[in-house]
Protein backbone atom coordinates (compact mmCIF):
# COMPACT_ATOMS: atom_id res chain seq x y z
CA UNK A 1 0.00 0.00 0.00
CA UNK A 2 1.70 3.45 -1.05
CA UNK A 3 1.52 5.45 1.97
CA UNK A 4 3.05 8.64 1.08
CA UNK A 5 -0.05 10.92 1.00
CA UNK A 6 -3.97 10.38 0.27
CA UNK A 7 -6.98 7.58 0.66
CA UNK A 8 -4.47 5.19 2.13
CA UNK A 9 -6.83 3.89 5.01
CA UNK A 10 -9.84 3.25 2.93
CA UNK A 11 -8.03 0.79 0.97
CA UNK A 12 -6.14 -1.32 3.91
CA UNK A 13 -9.97 -1.63 5.28
CA UNK A 14 -10.55 -3.13 2.06
CA UNK A 15 -8.27 -5.60 2.22
CA UNK A 16 -8.43 -6.36 5.95
CA UNK A 17 -12.13 -7.30 4.98
CA UNK A 18 -10.62 -9.59 2.29
CA UNK A 19 -8.27 -11.23 4.72
CA UNK A 20 -4.94 -9.88 3.28
CA UNK A 21 -2.29 -7.92 5.64
CA UNK A 22 -1.54 -4.73 4.30
CA UNK A 23 1.47 -3.01 4.78
CA UNK A 24 2.61 0.62 4.07
CA UNK A 25 5.10 1.15 1.38
CA UNK A 26 6.73 4.91 2.66
CA UNK A 27 10.48 3.77 1.64
CA UNK A 28 12.59 1.96 -1.04
CA UNK A 29 12.97 -0.45 1.02
CA UNK A 30 9.41 -1.16 2.14
CA UNK A 31 9.61 -2.66 -2.00
CA UNK A 32 12.30 -4.22 -2.23
CA UNK A 33 14.79 -5.13 1.07
CA UNK A 34 17.92 -7.32 1.50
CA UNK A 35 15.83 -10.27 1.30
CA UNK A 36 14.24 -9.54 -2.41
CA UNK A 37 10.83 -8.08 -3.35
CA UNK A 38 8.69 -7.71 0.12
CA UNK A 39 5.42 -7.39 -1.55
CA UNK A 40 2.40 -9.90 -3.07
CA UNK A 41 0.97 -7.16 -4.61
CA UNK A 42 0.87 -3.63 -4.82
CA UNK A 43 -2.35 -0.49 -4.31
CA UNK A 44 -1.38 3.00 -5.36
CA UNK A 45 -4.25 5.20 -4.08
CA UNK A 46 -6.32 8.19 -4.74
CA UNK A 47 -4.63 11.30 -3.26
CA UNK A 48 -3.41 14.64 -5.16
CA UNK A 49 -1.63 12.97 -8.16
CA UNK A 50 0.92 15.80 -8.48
CA UNK A 51 2.12 15.87 -4.86
CA UNK A 52 2.06 11.87 -4.71
CA UNK A 53 4.47 12.08 -8.24
CA UNK A 54 6.40 14.72 -6.60
CA UNK A 55 6.86 12.51 -3.45
CA UNK A 56 7.77 9.15 -5.09
CA UNK A 57 11.16 10.72 -6.86
CA UNK A 58 11.73 12.88 -3.60
CA UNK A 59 11.93 9.48 -1.32
CA UNK A 60 13.72 7.11 -4.05
CA UNK A 61 10.24 5.31 -4.46
CA UNK A 62 10.07 5.49 -8.68
CA UNK A 63 13.20 2.91 -9.25
CA UNK A 64 11.56 0.59 -6.72
CA UNK A 65 8.29 0.65 -7.71
CA UNK A 66 9.06 0.60 -11.28
CA UNK A 67 11.65 -2.80 -11.02
CA UNK A 68 8.41 -4.31 -9.24
CA UNK A 69 5.66 -3.26 -11.57
CA UNK A 70 7.04 -3.72 -14.92
CA UNK A 71 8.17 -7.18 -13.37
CA UNK A 72 4.55 -8.35 -13.26
CA UNK A 73 3.82 -7.52 -9.28
CA UNK A 74 -0.06 -7.24 -9.55
CA UNK A 75 -1.08 -3.78 -8.99
CA UNK A 76 -4.55 -1.88 -8.52
CA UNK A 77 -3.91 2.08 -9.16
CA UNK A 78 -6.99 4.14 -8.74
CA UNK A 79 -7.36 7.82 -9.58
CA UNK A 80 -3.84 9.42 -8.47
CA UNK A 81 -2.13 6.34 -8.48
CA UNK A 82 -3.27 5.41 -12.20
CA UNK A 83 -2.10 9.18 -12.81
CA UNK A 84 1.07 7.44 -11.50
CA UNK A 85 1.20 4.87 -14.23
CA UNK A 86 0.30 6.41 -16.98
CA UNK A 87 2.56 7.22 -20.15
CA UNK A 88 1.48 10.58 -20.30
CA UNK A 89 -0.67 12.79 -18.58
CA UNK A 90 -2.85 15.50 -20.16
CA UNK A 91 -3.73 19.30 -17.88
CA UNK A 92 -0.51 18.23 -15.61
CA UNK A 93 0.32 20.55 -12.64
CA UNK A 94 3.89 22.03 -13.39
CA UNK A 95 6.76 19.70 -13.67
CA UNK A 96 4.45 17.03 -13.25
CA UNK A 97 5.90 13.36 -14.25
CA UNK A 98 4.67 10.11 -14.10
CA UNK A 99 5.94 6.21 -13.69
CA UNK A 100 5.05 5.44 -17.41
CA UNK A 101 4.32 1.81 -17.18
CA UNK A 102 0.64 1.86 -18.11
CA UNK A 103 0.10 2.59 -21.72
CA UNK A 104 -2.54 4.74 -21.55
CA UNK A 105 -2.85 8.34 -21.86
CA UNK A 106 -4.78 9.99 -18.28
CA UNK A 107 -6.67 13.73 -18.16
CA UNK A 108 -6.36 14.92 -14.72
CA UNK A 109 -9.54 16.08 -13.33
CA UNK A 110 -11.64 15.74 -16.42
CA UNK A 111 -15.27 15.91 -14.82
CA UNK A 112 -14.93 19.46 -13.70
CA UNK A 113 -15.05 20.75 -10.17
CA UNK A 114 -15.48 19.44 -6.53
CA UNK A 115 -19.72 19.91 -7.46
CA UNK A 116 -19.77 17.47 -10.55
CA UNK A 117 -18.07 14.92 -8.39
CA UNK A 118 -20.96 12.05 -7.84
CA UNK A 119 -21.31 8.09 -7.12
CA UNK A 120 -22.01 5.61 -9.28
CA UNK A 121 -23.04 2.81 -9.95
CA UNK A 122 -20.25 1.25 -12.92
CA UNK A 123 -20.83 -1.54 -15.21
CA UNK A 124 -17.54 -3.13 -15.70
CA UNK A 125 -16.45 -6.00 -17.58
CA UNK A 126 -15.72 -7.91 -14.66
CA UNK A 127 -19.46 -7.15 -12.94
CA UNK A 128 -20.92 -4.06 -11.67
CA UNK A 129 -19.57 -1.94 -8.51
CA UNK A 130 -20.66 0.75 -6.60
CA UNK A 131 -17.71 3.88 -6.88
CA UNK A 132 -17.12 7.36 -6.18
CA UNK A 133 -15.81 9.31 -8.80
CA UNK A 134 -13.79 12.28 -7.52
CA UNK A 135 -12.40 14.78 -9.23
CA UNK A 136 -11.81 12.01 -11.19
CA UNK A 137 -9.15 11.50 -14.30
CA UNK A 138 -10.51 9.85 -17.99
CA UNK A 139 -8.47 8.02 -19.94
CA UNK A 140 -8.35 9.45 -23.28
CA UNK A 141 -6.32 6.42 -24.87
CA UNK A 142 -5.74 2.48 -24.75
CA UNK A 143 -2.66 1.40 -25.68
CA UNK A 144 -2.96 -1.88 -28.09
CA UNK A 145 -2.22 -4.50 -25.36
CA UNK A 146 -4.65 -2.57 -22.49
CA UNK A 147 -8.11 -3.77 -22.00
CA UNK A 148 -10.97 -1.43 -21.30
CA UNK A 149 -13.00 -2.77 -18.34
CA UNK A 150 -15.77 0.42 -17.67
CA UNK A 151 -16.75 3.46 -19.17
CA UNK A 152 -18.54 6.25 -17.91
CA UNK A 153 -20.41 9.77 -19.06
CA UNK A 154 -19.13 8.19 -22.72
CA UNK A 155 -15.16 8.40 -21.41
CA UNK A 156 -12.87 5.19 -20.23
CA UNK A 157 -12.41 4.92 -16.32
CA UNK A 158 -11.19 1.45 -16.09
CA UNK A 159 -8.61 -0.43 -17.96
CA UNK A 160 -6.34 -3.81 -17.20
CA UNK A 161 -3.68 -5.66 -18.49
CA UNK A 162 -2.26 -8.75 -17.43
CA UNK A 163 -0.66 -7.90 -13.99
CA UNK A 164 -2.23 -3.72 -13.42
CA UNK A 165 -5.64 -2.46 -12.96
CA UNK A 166 -6.25 0.71 -13.42
CA UNK A 167 -9.35 2.94 -12.22
CA UNK A 168 -10.20 6.57 -12.49
CA UNK A 169 -12.72 6.00 -9.48
CA UNK A 170 -12.62 4.99 -5.81
CA UNK A 171 -14.17 1.94 -5.32
CA UNK A 172 -12.49 1.85 -1.59
CA UNK A 173 -14.54 4.86 -0.52
CA UNK A 174 -17.90 2.91 -1.05
CA UNK A 175 -15.85 -0.59 0.02
CA UNK A 176 -16.83 -2.33 -2.96
CA UNK A 177 -14.46 -5.13 -3.04
CA UNK A 178 -14.79 -6.43 -6.72
CA UNK A 179 -11.48 -5.13 -7.81
CA UNK A 180 -9.51 -5.53 -4.43
CA UNK A 181 -10.62 -9.43 -4.71
CA UNK A 182 -9.36 -9.45 -8.44
CA UNK A 183 -6.00 -8.03 -7.36
CA UNK A 184 -5.56 -10.77 -4.57
CA UNK A 185 -6.48 -13.68 -7.09
CA UNK A 186 -3.55 -12.27 -9.45
CA UNK A 187 -1.35 -12.37 -6.81
CA UNK A 188 -2.67 -15.72 -5.45
CA UNK A 189 -1.91 -17.00 -8.79
CA UNK A 190 1.34 -15.33 -9.27
CA UNK A 191 1.99 -16.96 -5.85
CA UNK A 192 1.04 -20.67 -7.00
CA UNK A 193 1.48 -20.51 -10.56
CA UNK A 194 1.39 -24.69 -10.84
CA UNK A 195 -1.81 -25.11 -8.87
CA UNK A 196 -3.42 -22.26 -11.36
CA UNK B 1 -17.89 -2.10 -25.49
CA UNK B 2 -21.00 -0.11 -24.50
CA UNK B 3 -22.04 -0.06 -20.63
CA UNK B 4 -25.59 1.70 -18.91
CA UNK B 5 -24.88 3.45 -15.74
CA UNK B 6 -27.11 4.35 -13.09
CA UNK B 7 -27.77 8.33 -12.63
CA UNK B 8 -24.79 9.83 -10.69
CA UNK B 9 -25.64 11.05 -7.87
CA UNK B 10 -23.70 14.43 -6.72
CA UNK B 11 -22.91 16.27 -3.36
CA UNK B 12 -23.61 13.05 -0.80
CA UNK B 13 -21.84 12.52 2.46
CA UNK B 14 -19.60 10.46 1.21
CA UNK B 15 -18.30 12.30 -1.98
CA UNK B 16 -18.51 15.43 -0.02
CA UNK B 17 -15.88 13.86 2.75
CA UNK B 18 -14.20 11.66 0.13
CA UNK B 19 -12.21 14.93 -1.27
CA UNK B 20 -11.02 15.58 2.20
CA UNK B 21 -10.40 11.71 2.75
CA UNK B 22 -8.09 12.12 -0.74
CA UNK B 23 -6.39 14.99 0.83
CA UNK B 24 -4.77 13.20 4.11
CA UNK B 25 -1.12 13.58 4.42
CA UNK B 26 -0.94 16.72 2.59
CA UNK B 27 -0.39 20.89 2.96
CA UNK B 28 -3.30 23.27 2.14
CA UNK B 29 -1.82 26.77 1.52
CA UNK B 30 -3.51 29.82 1.95
CA UNK B 31 -2.91 32.47 -0.92
CA UNK B 32 -4.54 35.75 -1.89
CA UNK B 33 -2.88 35.90 -5.17
CA UNK B 34 -2.85 33.65 -8.64
CA UNK B 35 0.63 34.22 -8.41
CA UNK B 36 0.67 32.75 -4.50
CA UNK B 37 -1.49 29.77 -6.00
CA UNK B 38 1.29 28.67 -8.44
CA UNK B 39 3.93 29.31 -5.69
CA UNK B 40 2.24 26.42 -3.66
CA UNK B 41 0.90 24.34 -6.36
CA UNK B 42 4.92 23.80 -7.56
CA UNK B 43 6.03 23.52 -3.48
CA UNK B 44 3.44 20.47 -3.39
CA UNK B 45 0.41 21.80 -1.84
CA UNK B 46 -2.72 19.15 -2.29
CA UNK B 47 -5.12 22.45 -2.08
CA UNK B 48 -4.94 26.48 -1.63
CA UNK B 49 -6.93 28.18 0.56
CA UNK B 50 -7.97 31.45 -1.15
CA UNK B 51 -8.92 34.43 1.18
CA UNK B 52 -8.72 38.11 1.00
CA UNK B 53 -5.80 38.73 3.31
CA UNK B 54 -3.82 36.11 5.29
CA UNK B 55 -4.81 36.11 8.84
CA UNK B 56 -1.43 37.80 10.22
CA UNK B 57 -2.52 40.79 7.90
CA UNK B 58 -6.32 40.85 9.00
CA UNK B 59 -4.57 41.10 12.45
CA UNK B 60 -2.34 43.64 11.77
CA UNK B 61 -4.60 45.78 9.57
CA UNK B 62 -8.05 45.32 11.20
CA UNK B 63 -11.27 45.95 9.56
CA UNK B 64 -14.30 43.25 8.57
CA UNK B 65 -12.58 40.59 6.81
CA UNK B 66 -14.80 39.08 3.88
CA UNK B 67 -14.96 36.45 1.40
CA UNK B 68 -12.39 37.24 -1.88
CA UNK B 69 -12.91 39.27 -4.95
CA UNK B 70 -15.00 36.33 -6.94
CA UNK B 71 -11.93 37.72 -9.94
CA UNK B 72 -9.26 36.60 -7.46
CA UNK B 73 -11.01 33.27 -6.87
CA UNK B 74 -11.55 32.70 -10.70
CA UNK B 75 -7.88 33.42 -11.44
CA UNK B 76 -7.00 31.19 -8.58
CA UNK B 77 -9.19 28.52 -10.07
CA UNK B 78 -7.32 29.29 -13.38
CA UNK B 79 -4.44 29.12 -12.15
CA UNK B 80 -3.59 25.53 -10.87
CA UNK B 81 -4.73 21.93 -11.69
CA UNK B 82 -5.25 21.40 -7.78
CA UNK B 83 -8.69 21.64 -5.43
CA UNK B 84 -8.96 24.98 -4.74
CA UNK B 85 -10.75 25.69 -1.16
CA UNK B 86 -12.09 29.71 -0.50
CA UNK B 87 -13.50 31.01 2.73
CA UNK B 88 -16.54 32.33 3.79
CA UNK B 89 -17.85 34.35 6.92
CA UNK B 90 -19.39 32.23 9.70
CA UNK B 91 -22.98 31.84 8.78
CA UNK B 92 -22.71 33.78 5.56
CA UNK B 93 -24.95 31.26 3.22
CA UNK B 94 -24.91 33.24 0.11
CA UNK B 95 -21.03 33.89 0.27
CA UNK B 96 -21.08 30.43 0.50
CA UNK B 97 -23.96 30.35 -2.44
CA UNK B 98 -21.75 32.81 -4.37
CA UNK B 99 -18.25 29.97 -4.02
CA UNK B 100 -20.24 27.12 -4.99
CA UNK B 101 -21.61 29.36 -8.01
CA UNK B 102 -17.89 30.04 -8.67
CA UNK B 103 -16.62 26.48 -8.58
CA UNK B 104 -14.35 26.38 -5.68
CA UNK B 105 -14.00 22.31 -4.71
CA UNK B 106 -14.43 23.56 -0.76
CA UNK B 107 -15.52 26.27 1.37
CA UNK B 108 -14.14 26.82 4.64
CA UNK B 109 -16.88 28.41 7.46
CA UNK B 110 -14.15 30.32 8.71
CA UNK B 111 -13.66 32.22 12.00
CA UNK B 112 -10.43 34.08 10.41
CA UNK B 113 -12.82 36.22 8.71
CA UNK B 114 -15.25 38.52 10.50
CA UNK B 115 -18.52 36.53 11.34
CA UNK B 116 -21.79 37.42 9.43
CA UNK B 117 -23.93 36.26 12.76
CA UNK B 118 -23.62 35.50 15.97
CA UNK B 119 -26.29 32.26 16.93
CA UNK B 120 -26.52 30.24 13.53
CA UNK B 121 -23.43 28.82 11.51
CA UNK B 122 -24.32 27.67 7.84
CA UNK B 123 -26.78 25.06 6.77
CA UNK B 124 -24.15 23.14 5.41
CA UNK B 125 -25.99 19.95 4.00
CA UNK B 126 -27.92 21.84 1.53
CA UNK B 127 -25.03 22.31 -0.36
CA UNK B 128 -23.11 20.16 -3.14
CA UNK B 129 -19.69 21.61 -2.45
CA UNK B 130 -18.54 20.53 0.86
CA UNK B 131 -17.62 22.50 3.81
CA UNK B 132 -14.65 22.74 6.29
CA UNK B 133 -14.95 23.81 9.65
CA UNK B 134 -13.13 24.96 12.27
CA UNK B 135 -12.92 23.10 16.22
CA UNK B 136 -11.65 24.13 19.38
CA UNK B 137 -13.20 20.52 21.18
CA UNK B 138 -15.19 17.88 20.26
CA UNK B 139 -18.39 18.98 20.95
CA UNK B 140 -17.42 22.06 18.61
CA UNK B 141 -16.94 19.59 15.99
CA UNK B 142 -19.94 17.47 16.18
CA UNK B 143 -21.95 20.49 15.52
CA UNK B 144 -20.22 21.04 12.61
CA UNK B 145 -20.48 17.54 11.37
CA UNK B 146 -24.18 17.93 12.21
CA UNK B 147 -25.22 20.77 10.11
CA UNK B 148 -23.35 19.13 7.23
CA UNK B 149 -19.51 19.87 7.84
CA UNK B 150 -17.32 17.00 5.72
CA UNK B 151 -14.24 17.81 7.46
CA UNK B 152 -12.94 19.37 10.33
CA UNK B 153 -9.58 21.25 11.30
CA UNK B 154 -8.30 22.86 14.20
CA UNK B 155 -8.86 26.30 15.01
CA UNK B 156 -5.44 27.16 16.47
CA UNK B 157 -4.82 30.96 16.61
CA UNK B 158 -4.44 31.86 13.24
CA UNK B 159 -2.11 34.75 11.58
CA UNK B 160 0.37 34.02 14.96
CA UNK B 161 2.81 31.54 13.92
CA UNK B 162 2.41 30.38 17.85
CA UNK B 163 1.06 26.77 17.52
CA UNK B 164 0.51 25.92 21.06
CA UNK B 165 -3.19 26.56 20.44
CA UNK B 166 -3.10 24.21 18.06
CA UNK B 167 -1.55 21.93 19.69
CA UNK B 168 -4.40 22.47 22.49
CA UNK B 169 -7.31 21.77 20.79
CA UNK B 170 -5.76 18.77 18.68
CA UNK B 171 -4.74 17.40 22.44
CA UNK B 172 -8.52 18.30 23.66
CA UNK B 173 -10.44 16.69 20.57
CA UNK B 174 -8.52 13.54 20.31
CA UNK B 175 -8.30 13.13 24.52
CA UNK B 176 -12.30 13.57 24.36
CA UNK B 177 -12.43 11.02 21.46
CA UNK B 178 -10.49 8.57 24.02
CA UNK B 179 -12.83 9.49 26.63
CA UNK B 180 -15.77 8.71 25.02
CA UNK B 181 -14.50 5.33 23.73
CA UNK B 182 -13.27 4.25 26.71
CA UNK B 183 -17.25 5.25 28.21
CA UNK B 184 -18.11 2.62 25.34
CA UNK B 185 -16.37 0.09 26.46
CA UNK B 186 -17.12 0.64 30.10
CA UNK B 187 -20.66 2.04 30.83
CA UNK B 188 -22.27 2.92 27.26
CA UNK B 189 -25.13 3.67 29.24
CA UNK B 190 -23.51 7.24 30.06
CA UNK B 191 -23.15 7.70 26.68
CA UNK B 192 -26.11 9.62 26.86
CA UNK B 193 -25.13 12.02 29.66
CA UNK B 194 -22.04 12.80 27.18
CA UNK B 195 -24.29 13.73 24.35
CA UNK B 196 -25.50 15.93 26.44
CA UNK B 197 -22.52 17.71 27.63
CA UNK B 198 -20.88 17.83 24.28
CA UNK B 199 -24.02 19.26 22.70
CA UNK B 200 -24.68 16.98 20.20
CA UNK B 201 -26.64 14.40 18.77
CA UNK B 202 -26.21 11.28 20.82
CA UNK B 203 -26.37 8.79 17.81
CA UNK B 204 -23.46 11.28 16.27
CA UNK B 205 -21.74 10.66 19.84
CA UNK B 206 -22.20 6.75 19.92
CA UNK B 207 -20.59 6.48 16.47
CA UNK B 208 -17.47 8.49 17.25
CA UNK B 209 -17.17 6.41 20.54
CA UNK B 210 -17.74 3.47 19.14
CA UNK B 211 -15.22 3.71 15.86
CA UNK B 212 -12.80 5.88 18.12
CA UNK B 213 -12.30 8.30 15.25
CA UNK B 214 -14.46 11.39 13.71
CA UNK B 215 -16.46 10.26 10.83
CA UNK B 216 -14.53 12.87 8.75
CA UNK B 217 -10.72 13.86 8.36
CA UNK B 218 -9.25 15.64 10.84
CA UNK B 219 -6.99 18.61 9.82
CA UNK B 220 -4.88 21.32 11.97
CA UNK B 221 -4.89 24.96 11.34
CA UNK B 222 -3.90 28.42 13.23
CA UNK B 223 -0.03 28.92 13.92
CA UNK B 224 1.88 26.28 11.58
CA UNK B 225 5.08 28.13 10.92
CA UNK B 226 7.69 25.76 10.30
CA UNK B 227 8.32 21.89 9.07
CA UNK B 228 8.70 20.33 12.59
CA UNK B 229 5.33 22.12 13.49
CA UNK B 230 3.88 20.59 10.87
CA UNK B 231 5.21 17.39 11.62
CA UNK B 232 4.45 17.23 15.14
CA UNK B 233 1.02 17.92 14.36
CA UNK B 234 0.84 14.38 12.35
CA UNK B 235 2.52 12.79 14.63
CA UNK B 236 0.10 14.10 17.47
CA UNK B 237 -2.94 12.59 15.09
CA UNK B 238 -3.67 15.14 12.38
CA UNK B 239 -4.33 13.82 9.12
CA UNK B 240 -2.66 17.00 7.49
CA UNK B 241 -2.34 20.82 7.98
CA UNK B 242 -3.17 23.86 7.07
CA UNK B 243 -0.81 26.59 6.91
CA UNK B 244 -1.78 30.27 6.35
CA UNK B 245 0.57 33.32 6.90
CA UNK B 246 2.94 30.86 7.85
CA UNK B 247 4.22 30.47 4.33
CA UNK B 248 3.95 33.72 2.64
CA UNK B 249 4.96 35.67 5.40
CA UNK B 250 8.15 34.33 5.89
CA UNK B 251 11.73 34.76 4.32
CA UNK B 252 11.94 32.37 1.34
CA UNK B 253 7.71 31.40 0.95
CA UNK B 254 8.78 27.85 -2.31
CA UNK B 255 11.30 26.89 -0.26
CA UNK B 256 9.77 26.88 3.09
CA UNK B 257 6.41 25.59 1.84
CA UNK B 258 8.21 22.51 0.35
CA UNK B 259 9.69 21.73 3.32
CA UNK B 260 6.36 21.95 5.19
CA UNK B 261 4.82 19.45 2.62
CA UNK B 262 8.26 17.23 3.09
CA UNK B 263 7.95 17.21 6.54
CA UNK B 264 4.20 16.34 6.61
CA UNK B 265 4.70 13.78 4.77
CA UNK B 266 7.86 12.32 6.47
CA UNK B 267 6.57 13.42 10.03
CA UNK B 268 8.21 10.45 11.71
CA UNK B 269 11.62 10.56 10.24
CA UNK B 270 13.40 13.22 12.21
CA UNK B 271 16.78 12.87 9.75
CA UNK B 272 14.65 14.12 6.94
CA UNK B 273 12.74 17.06 9.02
CA UNK B 274 16.34 17.90 9.84
CA UNK B 275 17.49 18.39 6.19
CA UNK B 276 14.40 19.76 4.97
CA UNK B 277 14.50 22.49 8.05
CA UNK B 278 18.15 23.78 7.02
CA UNK B 279 18.45 26.95 5.05
CA UNK B 280 14.76 28.31 5.05
CA UNK B 281 15.63 31.62 6.53
CA UNK B 282 13.31 33.46 8.20
CA UNK B 283 10.34 32.11 9.52
CA UNK B 284 7.21 34.37 10.03
CA UNK B 285 7.73 36.64 12.98
CA UNK B 286 4.85 35.80 14.75
CA UNK B 287 3.62 36.52 18.08
CA UNK B 288 2.74 35.17 21.45
CA UNK B 289 -1.14 33.89 21.67
CA UNK B 290 -0.87 34.85 25.34
CA UNK B 291 0.29 38.21 23.89
CA UNK B 292 -2.98 38.23 21.58
CA UNK B 293 -6.05 40.36 24.21
CA UNK B 294 -9.41 38.03 24.49
CA UNK B 295 -11.58 39.94 22.23
CA UNK B 296 -8.89 39.74 19.13
CA UNK B 297 -8.76 35.77 19.83
CA UNK B 298 -10.39 34.21 16.16
CA UNK B 299 -10.35 30.79 17.52
CA UNK B 300 -13.18 32.39 19.97
CA UNK B 301 -15.44 33.12 16.96
CA UNK B 302 -18.03 30.31 16.54
CA UNK B 303 -19.79 28.36 19.14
Amino acid sequence: MLALQGGVREHCAVLEGLGAEPVLVRRPDDVIGPDGVRLDALVLPGGESSVIDRLVSSVGLDGPLKRVITDGLPTLATCAGLILLAVAVLDPAPGQQSLQLLDVDVRRNAFGPQRASAEVRLSSSWGPAEVAFIRAPAIERVGPDVAVLAEHAGRVVGVATASVIGLACHPELTGATLFHRRLLDLAESRRRPLSA
Amino acid sequence: MTHVNDAPRTGTTLIKSGLAEMLKGGVIMDVVTPEQARIAEDAGAVAVMALERVPADIRAQGGVARMSDPDLISGIIDAVTIPVMAKARIGHFVEAQVLQQLGVDYIDESEVLSPAGYAHHIDKGRFTVPFVCGATNLGEALRRITEGAAMIRSKGEAGTGDVSEATRHLRTIRGEIAGLQATWRSNPDELYVAAKNLQAPYELVRRVAEQGALPVVLFVAGGVATPADAAMMMQLGADGVFVGSGIFKSGDPAQRAAAIVAATAGHDDPELIARVSRGLGAAMVGINVADVPTPHRLAERGW
